[in-house]
């Protein structure tokens, strides 16, 4: 107090020590009661600001990151996706062919085999017919034979003929 | 000019009634501005609830120039209620000051040098006690034999001087303005031709006395947080 009791004794003849003591506490109670009504709630705010704008900085990297996770997660599946179904294509395309030459195996020996019963078929109606008209050929022969015999052959003959017949056939027998 | 003060004695000490008065009017203006200004108190802030931001912020960047925010935090408070106080002090004697039967009644409280050297000597002995505080005893007497022994003496001077130019810069800025506002007023009594040639001076210095007092308020706690600074800060 030394210091400006000098310059105020220059002044006023007297130190106004009531001042001094009157401005130290009115200073200081405003001190307090600003602490505690107006910057203690400014700063309070104003902290909970940061720390709300800290955490939504922090929940929208994580968020990122977790988008960055799923997305890189959807890729991985789509990929394997794609895949699967190249193979399945794949495979489909191979059973196909399997199939295929399955069918065309059985086809073939299908109709190989109906080629083979034809061609039987055809041999014996061949035969059928063949022997059909070697029947007829003998009969009809024999028609014509027994008409040119019957005009030229004298009874003496007939009757060599006959019997003739009649021993070859008791031979066939 | 020259007005008397109403000086009263009351348990030994004297009182400038007028001080006493101005002081309490002073603080009760900061008291209701700060109050009002934080009672509706949102996240996302609107109106007044900036400008007290933009306060905050402005004393943290003066903190923040003279030293760590982790030393200096703790006088955020300190600055913001010193620099608004001081600024409505400046500002209360500007419009008039009320003069009853010569004694000087309404006028800045810091027009008072026993007022600032209050303020100042508050503002020295604080940055003494975190000084000892945050270094202990043994760190604060040697930041006085640095960076010579033989400037013990330098040293002690300049802590006096500090206080005195902290506590007179402000008064003397603010009690010359009230001088010269008080003189072209006196001025603009006079009748029609000097109150013609006052008005345009009246305005000028009303204007720059705002903006000296703003000025004023702003030095004194750059001034305050670089004296703390000087004591609590270890890096140097």
């Amino acid at each position: 107090m030394l210091t400006n009791g000098f310059v105020v004794a220059a002044s006023a003849g007297h130190l106004n020590t009531g001042d001094i003591v009157f401005q130290l506490l009115m200073f200081l109670i405003l001190l307090a009661l600003l602490k505690k009504y107006a910057w203690g709630p400014l700063m309070g705010i104003m902290k909970q600001r940061e720390d709300h704008i800290a955490g939504e900085i922090g929940a929208a990297e994580q968020s990122r990151t977790e988008a960055n996770k799923l997305l890189n997660e959807q890729r991985e599946l789509l990929k394997q996706a794609r895949q699967e179904a190249q193979s399945l294509i794949e495979n489909a395309k191979k059973q196909g062919d399997l199939q295929r030459d399955e069918i065309i195996a059985l086809a073939r020996t299908e109709s190989d085999r109906i080629k083979e019963s034809a061609k039987a078929e055809i041999e014996r109606e061949k035969e059928q017919a063949v022997a059909a008209i070697r029947e007829q050929l003998a009969s009809m022969s024999v028609m014509i034979a027994s008409k040119v015999i019957e005009k030229e052959l004298s009874v003496a003959d007939q009757e060599k003929l006959i019997n003739e017949y009649i021993k070859e056939a008791g031979e066939g027998r | 000019m020259n007005h008397e003060a109403p000086i009263v004695e009351f348990l030994g000490l004297h009182f400038n009634l007028a001080n006493v008065m101005m002081i309490t009017i002073a603080s009760l203006i900061v008291f209701l501005i700060a109050v009002l200004a934080t009672r509706k108190l949102a996240m996302k802030p609107t109106g007044i609830q900036n400008f007290m931001e933009w306060v905050m912020d402005f004393v943290k960047n003066i903190i923040n120039s003279a030293m760590d925010w982790k030393d200096g935090g703790r006088f955020h408070i300190l600055g913001i209620t010193l620099i608004m106080y001081i600024f409505v002090s400046n500002m209360l004697g500007l419009p008039f000051s009320i003069v009853i039967d010569h004694t000087l009644w309404w006028k800045s409280p810091t027009a008072d040098p026993v007022v600032t050297l209050t303020l100042a000597v508050m503002v020295v002995v604080l940055s003494h006690y975190y000084g000892v505080k945050q270094k202990g005893v043994a760190a604060y007497g040697k930041e006085f034999l640095k960076p010579f022994s033989f400037m013990l003496p330098i040293k002690i001077i300049e802590e006096f001087a500090n206080t005195l130019t902290l506590g007179l810069r402000l008064y003397g800025n603010i009690y010359a303005g009230e001088i010269l506002l008080t003189l072209i007023a006196g001025s603009l009594a006079t009748g029609v031709g000097g109150h013609l040639a006052a008005i345009v001076p009246m305005l000028a210095w009303q204007g720059f006395s705002i903006f000296v007092g703003a000025i004023q308020s702003f030095i004194f706690v750059m001034l305050t947080m670089v004296y703390l600074s000087h004591k609590v800060s270890s890096d140097h």
